[in-house]
């Protein structure tokens, strides 16, 4: 069935194609798919936030049954990496080893055991008896700069290329930049807004805990399943760290149970490897949710100081923003996070005369900060939209009509784009699709913004209020982020599609499958995906980034051309004309005296005449982003008297250009919709005094369940992005970036308390209310 | 200590641990569908029906299952087809991990509520986390399922 601008599979809401049998249990995640003999290995974790291992001795726990070995710091080799999944080489410090002499979180893995069974591990977990000298920690990251206690004076850690790493500092990462002379605007500004905030740690919660087997295959190289978003990073970490060669190693992505950027490091897959290479047996390690949360990653914790300059009629002049990140124990993603908190928010208010931004991220003897969706760009969010709500209401303009003068459109450009890469220097980009204004225009329209105006009281002392926020996101990183695909045509007339492209969950595969039907116009059942396997797949940088349907789709779409042009030219031999003569519809070759069907050309070619495999590889690197763009609207209940707030409505219009599979995309926005909402008034990894996680399952660590989320509604607007894969962007983190500053806006609208400092707890709402006030836009 | 158990409507005869949960014996047992996502009984995802009631085996004690029935979505293959291609229709499927859990949760739902509203199911499904699709589209499915079941 061809479909609107005569496309038949792309646009269409097909079914992923692995749903039914996902739905029917069928095994298909790491821990289903590892071998039943696998040896269980269990880490032995530091119950200290800080402290140096005097001793280790394991020698109980070796004597107990089952148990085949147990690894201290000493048995590994002296090699710093950094776990960050990311590109070669890392933009992450190499700040840490397999298993390292100090111990620098609650949870850090201080010896790693192998037995036969889990039950036997953890028991010879209890019986390893380390000798702990415990040292100070630093735990509040505003007082880590300079701090006497210093976290990593290790002497083989390192930085790949200049990141502004100084460790004698606690400083894992520190950039800065500016267009303009920023103090000078704000000095002849009409109005000057200051306002600091705060986002807090933040957990992904992927339903299927972090898990990885190892075993050796018959040619004795180390085979490793993992559920993880980047298998080429996992193996080339893995073959540094292992001291091996990259050749030695496999990595192989089964199913994954979630991802959000928690599976971009690596966890298990190297313990696991401890116990295979030792013992030559498989081996697995599958986290408990605790340790899911003691010991994996955190979204990075922000302190955001803002500045903007602003004329009375609404022109915005000057932006500066200043970051304070925490990357905790590790320097995981710790300045591509903290960069992107700038480059994918500033370059929505493209008019401003001057712009700036820079800060640190510094370590703390916390959880490591990490990947996860949004990757900085909801903490910018959070802060630049929420001033912005702050000067509407200080100038008396509408907050919907301030936004309007200033961001950016169709056609124009940031200079934001050519500085700010992720770790290096950014691309120039003008912006060829943007469709924030019918975002906003339909968002107004669905949430009711003019008709309900700001602030209403709906029963005495309930109040409702309005709050918006706009965002930005890219669709892969520039120079860096590539993926490849290649298509083999089978006898009787399918392909089978190889990519290395990683799908977590969301439909990727499937996405990419129609990629592949629509070029070669056949229908996507026809396309077998066989996905993620560093040995049998080509290369793909990974899922993260907002990446897969933008650079692995043009990958695929490139394939699938070569694949055309060469049935095209295989067909035209068959029935003896010029492949100039001939044309190829996805069913039959046809030239001036007859045609060949797909499905008898195919089998011809391997069976009976001119025998050859068709085989053809797409690879394409990503030039530019172009950002998805985002209007929220949200609608929130204030109690006055306990500051209690209910999320009454949460409407979300995108720009994510051509949806390829209009339901998945809807699906990744109302999925981010729901973890932006969870950070924006429930969600926060809360310490105790000494640095002991005081959350640390699903009951003391709130993620949103049904009855939290009322019905939210995401649309998508027509978009067209001329770069994309028939006119993609990406849609896989815009989503999350909007509920902390539309909440916390609409609250300020309801009841006047404005909180810089998330999640929007009752208790912030009600010291934020203080005195009524009399207007709120 | 041995158990004897009706697993999917066949007798199964099991040596389980007094300590082992339910969930852990099933899994040593081959019983795949059923996932591990939180060890506190928050996350529905290891959701059998126990004597038809759902429960989240993760907090059921193996021997608790002698002489019971046990259920799990390997067992109700027609219903997950069908809540499966309501879920896929949706685009409400995402990874997957939640799912064998959600449709055992479903099939009690349906069996004990007549004609559930939207409040309902999400009453009821309270226990079932998702964490990829924000719900509103699982709850369309859900729906979905129910109007063609009756």
């Amino acid at each position: 069935m061809k479909q609107a601008g005569g496309m038949s599979e792309v646009g269409r809401s097909l079914p992923k194609i692995d749903a039914l049998g996902l739905v029917r249990g069928t095994p298909a995640y790491t821990d289903d798919l590892a071998p039943r003999e696998a040896l269980c290995v269990v880490a032995v974790r530091s119950p200290h936030a800080h402290a140096r291992i005097l001793s280790i001795d394991a020698t109980a726990a070796l004597a107990l049954p089952g148990v085949l070995a147990v690894f201290t710091w000493k048995d590994v080799p002296r090699v710093a990496v950094t776990r960050a999944g990311q590109g070669h080489p890392e933009p992450s410090p190499r700040d840490r080893f397999i298993l390292d002499e100090y111990v620098r979180h609650v949870g850090d893995e201080a010896a790693i055991v192998a037995a036969e069974t889990e039950e036997q591990a953890r028991e010879a977990v209890r019986a390893v008896r380390v000798e702990y000298e415990v040292l100070a920690p630093v735990l509040d990251f505003e007082t880590s700069l300079d701090n006497p206690v210093v976290l990593h004076p290790e002497p083989e850690i390192h930085e790949n290329f200049p990141i502004g790493f100084e460790p004698r500092r606690n400083v894992a990462s520190a950039y800065s930049m500016h267009v303009g002379d920023v103090d000078a605007v704000v000095a002849g500004a009409e109005v000057v807004l200051r306002r600091r905030y705060y986002t807090q740690a933040q957990q992904h919660v992927a339903l299927e805990p972090h898990c990885a087997c190892t075993w050796l295959d018959v040619h004795g190289r180390l085979n490793v399943m993992s559920s993880t978003q980047t298998p080429w990073h996992v193996r080339r970490i893995m073959a540094r760290a292992l001291e091996r060669e990259v050749k030695e190693i496999r990595v192989v992505k089964p199913r994954i149970g979630g991802g959000f950027g928690g599976k971009q490091m690596l966890h298990g897959e190297l313990y696991c490897a401890l116990a295979t290479l030792r013992t030559g047996r498989p081996a697995k390690m599958v986290y408990t949710r605790r340790e899911v949360f003691e010991a994996t990653n955190t979204r990075h914790p922000m302190r955001l100081d803002v500045t903007l300059g602003a004329d009375r009629d609404g022109t915005l002049r000057a932006i500066d923003l200043e970051v304070l990140s925490d990357t905790g124990a590790y320097g995981e993603h710790a300045l591509t996070v903290f960069m992107v908190a700038g480059a994918k928010t500033l370059p929505l208010y493209n008019k401003v005369e001057a712009v700036r931004f820079g800060g640190r991220t510094v370590y703390t003897n916390r959880v490591p900060g990490g990947a996860y969706r949004g990757y900085g760009a909801i903490q910018g969010n959070f802060a630049l939209e929420s001033a912005l709500d702050e000067l509407a209401d200080e100038l008396g303009l509408d907050p919907v009509a301030l936004r309007e003068k200033n961001m950016i459109a169709e056609g124009e450009t940031s200079p934001i784009f050519a500085i700010m890469g992720e770790g290096t220097e950014g691309v120039e980009m003008i912006i060829e699709s943007c469709k924030l204004p019918e975002c906003i225009r339909r968002g107004k329209e669905l949430i009711g913004w003019d008709a309900k105006g700001p602030r209403r009281e709906v029963a005495p002392g309930v109040f409702r209020g309005l709050g918006m926020a706009l965002a930005m996101q890219g669709s892969g990183i520039p120079t860096i982020d590539m993926a490849a695909a290649t298509l083999k045509l089978n006898d009787f007339g399918s392909f089978n599609l190889l990519i290395g492209a990683t799908d977590l969950g969301t439909g990727s595969d499937t996405i990419l499958a129609q990629i592949a039907a629509e070029t070669l116009g056949v229908a996507t059942g026809d396309i077998i995906v066989y996905a993620s396997d560093t040995d049998r797949t080509p290369f793909d940088t990974g899922a993260y980034a907002s990446s897969t349907t933008y650079v692995s789709g043009h990958a695929v779409q490139t394939a699938a051309l070569k694949m055309r042009q060469e049935i095209l030219v295989e067909g035209a031999r068959s029935l003896g004309c010029e492949p100039a003569l001939a044309t190829f519809d996805g069913n039959e070759v046809r030239g001036p005296d007859g045609a060949i069907t797909l499905r008898d050309l195919s089998a011809k070619l391997l069976y009976n005449e001119h025998q050859k495999q068709l085989m053809t590889t797409g690879s394409h690197l990503c030039e530019k982003s172009p950002p998805p763009y985002m209007a929220a609207f949200a609608e929130v209940e204030v109690d006055a008297a306990t500051g209690e707030v209910t999320l009454v409505d949460y409407v979300a219009v995108v720009d994510c250009g051509q949806a390829i599979n209009p339901n998945l995309a809807l699906v990744q926005v109302e999925g981010g919709l729901a973890q932006g909402i969870g950070m924006a008034l429930w969600e926060e990894v809360v310490y105790g005094p000494q640095g002991h996680l005081r959350t640390r399952d699903l009951m003391s660590y709130k993620i949103p369940g049904r009855e939290d989320i009322p019905s939210i509604r995401a649309e998508l607007v027509e978009s067209h992005e001329p770069s994309g894969p028939y006119g993609a962007k990406s849609v896989g983190e815009i989503g999350i970036d909007t509920p902390p500053a539309a909440i916390a806006n609409a609250v300020a609208a309801a009841v006047g308390a404005r909180v810089r400092e998330l999640p929007v707890t009752p208790e912030k709402v009600l010291n934020g209310m203080g005195a009524p006030r009399g207007q709120n836009r | 200590m041995n158990i004897s158990l009706e697993l999917n409507g066949r007798r199964a005869d099991w040596d389980v641990e007094p300590g082992e949960a339910l969930l852990d014996a099933l899994r040593r047992h081959g019983v795949l569908s059923v996932k591990r996502g939180c060890d506190t009984a928050s996350c529905g995802t290891c959701t059998v029906l126990l004597d038809g009631m759902p429960v989240p085996s993760c907090a059921v004690p193996a021997p608790r299952a002698d002489g019971r029935a046990v259920t799990t979505v390997e067992g109700l293959p027609g219903e997950a087809a069908r809540l499966g291609a309501c879920l896929a229709a949706e685009g409400a499927d995402q990874c997957g991990f939640c799912a064998p859990g959600l449709v055992v949760a479903v099939v009690a739902m349906s069996r004990e509520l007549a004609d559930p509203d939207e409040a309902a199911i999400n009453h009821y499904l309270a226990g079932n986390l998702c964490r990829c699709g924000g719900y509103v589209s699982q709850t369309r499915a859900i729906r979905r399922y129910l109007q063609e079941a009756r």
